[in-house]
């Protein structure tokens, strides 16, 4: 096996008994970066320099018998997660040029762990976007298909997995952005329940809805991941002082009596491609041979989901957005010569289309005389999703759904019809609006070899059963063990 | 209710965007057909419901007014479009 291809388990275990070192394991996964990047166009930014002396004190620390899981490790970083020193673009003209005052809490973390950072990830601007298209600077490419999205906002995060251009990564989930593409392009990707993770230093979209979350190669990896990312941080005052326990013992392998639920809903859910519903219901079928019981359940207001997000979130990101006013920084529009103009010709220039579509309707549904219309009626729907997931959870310990209704589409068939897109959301929006936790798993691939993922949703701070089930499930497939040709 | 090239313009201007008339043209196009969507909304009882702005309850976050180190001026200024004397400048605000 080559270095890149390696897990975070492979790897540390090669690691901690001198086998290889974290300068080999990171000039490796460099290396093959170089010589694909051009095909999948994962990367805004490459971090060669930092990576290379991360790797060096990372080999120091191992010499003196400090190998944390992480050590050593090359993690991609999607390009909305500050890292001191280095740009964070957000995939927008507005942030083209804007170096990260300080570090994410989660930076610090993995930074404490030893962990190396490779490179900042593409992604739709400002997340926004369900197929990384939406980026100013490049397209990224599915790994399984060159011609088809890797799905979005973290496109580029999921695809540099996907195709070993990095070890792991670390995405950013508000209605999917973390699932969908891990979905497309093969991998496990977990959105933790909102305030798990801590969001400062995460450029802000949706407030109530964004999480941070890693894409890994397998579920062992996803538990590794959160170990470190996860707790309170006094930074952010929506992180919750809840204990982080050591996820890796939540991997049991036994899920005898566990209770999963299906939501009649979603079977009914309009353009679900027949091959994952099947992908999805082999899998129901496999989890009930290893003592797993299924049963139904209901989320009634499935039919509003789309409806409620498309207010709420659009909502929070124009009032976030605010703040790009050419004026503390990034991109300024230099030519006007009094400040209404010049935060007017700034904006414009330097957000894209589908930045501004957002920016517009979520300004409209706060505007006096439609707030409670759209604003207050959309929060109401909300509190009534949310009561939907309680109720079913009181009967099964996890939910069994589809993540994304088609695998990946081909590049640009949804670029001019947002609503399409949108509608696309359906199966991850409903987490993010309910703040439950929600991963995906390599469950299948359609007849055209293209990814299909299973989609786990949970209780509240329920992590440690997501990630059981997803283990136990992952150990009976060997779906996760594929890789594209590339 | 449909969404009128002159909502369109006002809700740009509040948000201080200036679009073009391609722009205004598309945009009243798609965000009609968002809008017109989201008001399946209505079909909803939500009366006596009260709204959810954060999926997990929150007590407030007090914490003691004490000063701490955060970013130094100079810090704060490395990506100001324009700067001087550890201030940012903007163009002219009065006529």
């Amino acid at each position: 096996m080559k270095l890149h291809e390696l897990t975070i388990t492979q790897a540390h275990k090669l690691l901690k008994k001198n086998e290889i070192s974290a300068r080999e394991l990171t000039r490796a996964t460099l290396e093959h970066v170089g010589s694909i990047e051009g095909k999948i166009g994962a990367y805004i930014t490459l971090l060669e320099d930092m990576a290379m002396t991360q790797a060096e004190s990372a080999d120091q620390a191992i010499a003196k018998g400090n190998c944390h899981p992480l050590t050593g490790i090359p993690i991609a970083v999607k390009d909305l997660i500050c890292i001191k020193g280095q740009k964070t673009t957000c995939a927008s003209r507005i942030l083209e040029n804007f170096i990260s005052p300080y570090d994410a809490t989660v930076i610090k973390n993995l930074k404490r762990a030893g962990a190396v950072f490779i490179g900042k990830t593409n992604m739709d601007e400002f997340a926004m976007g369900s197929s990384t298209e939406n980026s100013s600077h490049k397209l990224t490419h599915n790994p399984w298909n060159p011609d088809r999205i890797p799905g979005g906002s973290s496109g580029g995060s999921a695809a540099a997995v996907g195709a070993d251009m990095c070890i792991s990564a670390l995405g950013s989930d508000t209605g999917g952005s973390i699932r969908q593409p891990a979905s497309h392009c093969g991998v496990v990707g977990m959105k933790p329940t909102y305030g798990r993770v801590s969001r400062f230093g995460l450029v802000a979209f949706a407030s109530s809805l964004d999480q941070i979350g890693p894409i890994t190669k397998d579920v062992m990896d996803c538990a590794l991941m959160m170990n470190v990312i996860s707790g309170y941080d006094k930074s952010d005052s929506t992180s919750v002082p809840e204990d982080v326990p050591d996820y890796t013992a939540a991997l049991k392998n036994n899920i005898k009596g566990m209770i999963v639920g299906i939501p009649v809903e979603y079977h009914s859910v309009k353009g679900l491609d027949p091959e994952v519903s099947a992908a999805v219901n082999s899998a129901v079928k496999l989890i009930e041979s290893l003592g797993a019981e299924c049963i139904e359940v209901s989320l009634p207001n499935t039919e509003y989901v789309v409806a409620t997000y498309y207010v709420i979130a659009p909502s929070e990101a124009s009032s976030n957005l605010a703040r790009y006013d050419g004026v503390k920084y990034g991109f300024r529009d230099g030519e006007k010569q009094n400040l209404l103009d010049m935060y007017c010709g700034t904006r414009s220039k330097g957000f894209g289309p589908e930045v501004q579509r957002r920016i517009i309707i979520g300004t409209y549904c706060l505007s006096s005389g439609y707030y409670d219309a759209y604003y207050g009626k959309a929060s109401q729907v909300r509190t009534l999703i949310m009561e939907d997931f309680k109720k079913a959870f009181e009967t099964c310990d996890v939910i069994f759904a589809p993540v994304a209704p088609t695998p990946a589409f081909k590049v640009g068939e949804n670029i001019d019809d947002p609503l399409t897109m949108y509608l696309s959301d359906i199966f991850t929006l409903s987490a993010n609006l309910a703040g439950i936790p929600g991963m995906s798993v390599p469950c299948g691939f359609s007849s055209e070899g293209m990814p299909i993922g299973l989609q786990v949703l949970g209780p509240h701070f329920a992590e440690e059963k997501l990630l059981n089930i997803a283990y136990a499930f992952e150990q009976a497939t060997d779906f996760h063990k594929q890789r594209p040709e590339l | 209710m449909k969404i009128t090239r002159e909502d369109i313009v006002h809700v740009a201007d509040l948000a201080r965007l200036d679009l073009n008339e391609d722009a205004i043209k598309k945009f009243s196009d798609q965000i009609g057909m968002i809008l017109e969507y989201v008001e399946k909304l209505n079909q909803v009882n939500t009366e006596g419901v009260s709204p959810t702005t954060h999926a997990i309850l929150l007590t407030n976050a007090f914490r003691e007014d004490e000063e701490h180190q955060h970013i130094d001026i100079e810090d704060a200024l490395t990506n100001a479009p324009e700067k001087e004397d550890g201030q940012f400048i903007v163009p002219k605000i009065v006529k």
